[in-house]
């Protein structure tokens, strides 16, 4: 053999074996997890798991195409919990055929009805509100979401892409309140006062507001807790300083603000199925809870958890808006569409 | 006139079984998940194409043809006039700056959005100082225009993806006989004549390679665009996979937009299916000019901008960002050692596979069509997975893949999916999405190297794969230089398609910038990004000194 050949062989063999996982596949027991939420947020709840009950975690951190990845697996798929964020996408997976329902006594009690799927085949595991973040000098107490569509807001609002799934379940609640005529004509407004194109990611809201871009935009609510929460001096923390937040609600007197969720499933073909279901079970449990706020910023979904006391102090306990996470649901792809007829993001 | 033709010689010649077979199966398994894709895609109706017709292809198509309009005109201009300034003329700093032109390649193009985002924002460094120079204290009083738009998304990407083209230019550059320009000096061409009329219409194959590689990763890219607000095609095939959950109607206008860039490429080999490029020559470099004066640090600087813009400025601000953290004491929560090992071993064993994949693909190409143009259809189908983005190729890979993973466990009575889980999957679907760097490079090498020198060694009575040992693979070793480091450093960065096929418990160095990333925590992500760039980095300086520098053989390696 040449030498280029050899060492081509030889390369490939040793990078590979460097590579190379573990293939043993999961020893019983262990537990495995497809999540589409990063890392740093749910390790900390997976590492106390562990050292609680000494089951083993295994996670493979999927953005895009988690539930593409299930189904091409079939019975075969390692997964035992399926865990992501928005409610579209956990009814995604049960449409897909992915999921299995639970009969937990422990998920049912600390979980309210509202926050569950039809037959407990999905858990809400923590809530976030679509918030306003408002330049902390601006005198604004409250707000409807509809009324950022008005002129006064011209040139002076910032928001991410319309076609995130965080604005789009916002739009699908709209659509669900006010119809789908006065949701579009709501689009446009917003659109006319854009201060940027609809584009980054929630944080840059605070940053352009620091930055004189804009006064206000809408934000997820962890964010503020994130960055009010960083090191003095740090980036993060002077976008974070230099905001307020506002809970709008819906243009009737019995909304309340705007929530969405993150949550989890247990796979159909789930290869340990007790082991999953205790797992989501300790996730609703106080401490992991109380983790959940602490750690991501979150709001529990288990009655009687307390806050993050910096969320509770900038944003503070909830209005919930009324409607069911089931009808969001159901609007977001009539949702999708309007946001691309509007060229919200164009 | 420098181009030649060449008489078509007879029909395909004898390949060997084994070679045509291997190189058939490349490219079969490159086509593999587009049927896959085509197949997803039939099962919509067309319902949806009402509503993209409608509000969003009218835009998304114009935004993606400006963009990539654009991206070409920067990468060419400045790619080609920096390969040629560094390869034609001396100046102080040319030697350095012949390996550092190269640098922006280890830098991921969202990266440096987000970079540039971050220093050219009002509250940034730059605007700062302009304000502090102008006397204003608050961005309300003064801000320049942002960034978030289509000329900044076109400087940007410039900026990053110029090294395809100054790469291949470069080794072209570097191998074009010093015969040629002088000849066309003796006949009365000036420098500039002689670039214009014999460099750069010889330099073509290199130049559509390294552009439609520039242009692909354009085309593809999603965290930039997301970023800069830049809504493509690639942008309208993600909301209506991942918003609207229909990915039939995604895979349609992945497979249409498939189906316009094979056409594009198509046309451009079709421009010149009459031109051959050979050279039985033996290959001198050319004796650079020393530049004088004004000149001489005229053409030092700009050949320092695009080093400058593409990868000094953004890595400086990543090591500030690094030191800052961990100056203040904060500690880096990341686990960067798994993920180093993990990227430099997918990344060196996806390299070597996918250069001796793109040796057969093009040995058996040239061997099978000595007539035709050199770039022929198992090079263009073996080339296919980098036409689409990187996890719509994903997600075609995913049912045929498993489908072999479960076959393949049946065969072995394997529990779980074994392929999957040990990562053969992962690095199945990466040496697919990178065949077109290697086979088009190499391909690109072949085509420079004359059918006369094939010839003469069966003449001699070599086999073809004695021609290929002893012949050709020493005059390709600058082709499967550069195949090997685009490969390396872009599989360094790969990051859709491992976060989609990644074994269980398994971080890159992307996906751990990623995960950081996604929940908004780019600063946390710094240190991870300057791995990937410093990673990157090793085979870039390796490259230049082993392959650059040994190319002048008038002048002894220094």
């Amino acid at each position: 053999m040449k030498p280029i050949t050899r060492t081509l062989v030889a390369t490939v063999l040793a990078a590979l074996g460097a590579t190379a996982v573990p293939a043993s596949a999961q020893t019983a027991g262990e537990v495995t997890v497809y999540t589409t939420r990063e890392p740093a947020l749910i390790q900390p709840l997976l590492t106390a798991f562990t050292s609680r009950t000494g089951t083993k975690v295994n996670t493979v951190f999927v953005k895009d195409g988690l539930l593409e990845r299930v189904k091409a697996e079939g019975d075969r798929s390692p997964a035992d919990v399926l865990m992501t964020v928005d409610v579209g996408n956990l009814v995604d997976l049960v449409e897909g055929g992915v999921t299995q329902p639970v009969k937990s006594r422990e998920l049912a009690s600390a979980i309210p009805p509202q926050l569950r799927g039809a037959d407990d085949q999905w858990f809400a595991l923590s809530m976030r509100a679509r918030v306003l973040y408002a330049d902390k000098d601006l005198a604004l107490k409250s707000l409807h979401y509809e009324d950022l569509a008005d002129p006064r807001w011209k040139g002076k609002v910032c928001i991410r892409s319309g076609q995130h799934p965080y604005n789009t379940a916002l739009v699908a609640a709209l659509i669900a309140h006010d119809g789908e005529a006065r949701t579009e004509q709501w689009l446009r407004g917003v659109k006319a006062n854009l201060a940027r194109k609809a584009s980054g990611g929630d944080r840059d809201v605070a940053r352009d507001i620091l930055g004189g871009i804009c006064d206000v935009g809408l934000a997820n609510s962890y964010y503020v807790g994130q960055m009010k929460a960083a090191k003095e001096g740090t980036d993060a923390r002077k976008w974070g300083d230099a905001i307020k937040v506002v809970r709008p609600t819906f243009d009737n007197p019995r909304s309340g603000t705007h929530v969405n969720i993150s949550g989890a499933a247990v796979a159909r073909h789930a290869p340990n199925q007790a082991g999953a279901v205790r797992l989501l079970e300790f996730l609703v449990s106080e401490p992991a809870q109380a983790l959940y706020a602490q750690i991501n910023f979150e709001y529990p979904v288990r009655k009687g958890v307390a806050l993050d006391p910096i969320i509770g102090a900038t944003i503070g306990e909830l209005k919930i808006d009324s409607l069911q996470l089931a009808d969001i649901a159901r609007h977001r792809k009539q949702a999708s569409v309007l946001v691309d007829k509007v060229g919200f993001d164009q | 006139m420098a181009v030649w033709r060449v008489v078509r010689p007879g029909g395909p010649r004898a390949v060997g079984a084994a070679w045509f077979g291997s190189a058939l199966l490349i490219a079969a398994a490159a086509l593999l998940p587009i049927v896959s894709l085509a197949w997803i895609a039939a099962g919509a109706d067309g319902g949806h194409w009402r509503h993209l017709v409608d509000h969003v292809l009218p835009v998304a198509l114009s935004n993606t043809v400006v963009l990539l309009c654009g991206v070409a005109l920067i990468v060419t201009a400045v790619g080609t006039a920096c390969a040629w300034l560094v390869t034609a003329y001396d100046f102080p700093g040319r030697r350095t700056l012949g390996w550092a032109l190269l640098l922006p390649l280890a830098m991921p193009t969202y990266i440096v959005a987000y970079v540039y985002l971050d220093m050219l924002h009002p509250i940034g460094p730059v605007q700062g100082a302009i304000r502090w120079l102008l006397g204003y204290d608050s961005p309300r009083q003064f801000r320049l225009p942002d960034l978030r738009s289509m000329g900044g998304a076109i400087v940007l990407m410039g900026c990053v993806l110029y090294p395809y083209v100054y790469l291949t230019m470069r080794a072209l550059f570097a191998s074009q006989s010093r015969r040629l320009l002088e000849a066309a000096r003796t006949l009365g061409e000036g420098r500039w004549g002689a670039f214009r009329r014999v460099a750069w219409p010889l330099a073509r194959p290199a130049l559509a390679v390294g552009l439609s590689l520039a242009l692909l990763e354009t085309l593809n890219d999603i965290g930039a665009s997301e970023f800069l607000g830049i809504n493509t095609l690639t942008v309208s095939i993600y909301s209506t996979w991942v918003t609207r959950s229909d990915l039939a109607a995604a895979a349609q206008i992945a497979c249409a937009m498939l189906v316009a860039v094979a056409g594009l490429m198509v046309l451009e080999a079709h421009g010149r299916r009459h031109q051959r490029f050979g050279n039985t020559r033996n290959q001198d470099g050319m004796t650079p000019i020393r530049l004088q004066g004004a000149w001489a640090w005229g053409a030092t600087v700009a050949t320092a901008i695009p080093v400058v813009l593409g990868f000094v400025a953004p890595a400086a601000y990543l090591v500030v960002d690094v030191v800052q953290r961990l100056a203040s004491g904060q500690h880096l929560t990341v686990n960067l050692y798994n993920g180093l090992r993990n990227s430099v071993g997918l990344a060196l064993g996806v390299s070597a596979l996918v250069v001796a994949g793109g040796l057969v693909v093009a040995w058996t190409d040239r061997r099978i069509s000595a007539a035709s143009p050199p770039s022929t259809w198992l090079t263009r189908a073996a080339s296919v997975g980098y036409a689409v983005p990187g996890s719509v190729l994903a997600i075609g890979l995913l049912a045929p893949g498993l489908a072999i993973d479960r076959a393949w466990a049946w065969l072995t009575d394997a529990p779980g999916l074994p392929l999957m889980n040990f990562g053969a999957i992962l690095v199945g679907a990466c040496c697919i999405r990178f065949m077109a760097m290697s086979a088009g490079s190499i391909g690109a090498g072949l085509s420079r190297i004359a059918p006369e020198i094939e010839q003469s060694a069966r003449l001699l009575g070599e086999t073809h794969v004695g021609t290929l040992r002893r012949v050709h693979l020493p005059l390709l070793r600058p082709a499967i230089a550069v195949a090997a480091l685009l490969v390396f450093v872009d599989a360094m960065k790969e990051l859709p398609v491992t976060l989609l096929l990644r074994p269980m418990n398994f971080d890159t160095l992307a996906t751990v910038l990623y995960g950081e990333a996604a929940r908004g925590a780019y600063e946390e992500g710094a240190l991870a990004a300057l791995a990937i760039v410093l990673a990157g980095l090793l085979p870039v300086v390796w490259l230049a000194r082993t392959q650059f520098t040994s190319h002048s053989p008038r002048k002894p390696a220094s």
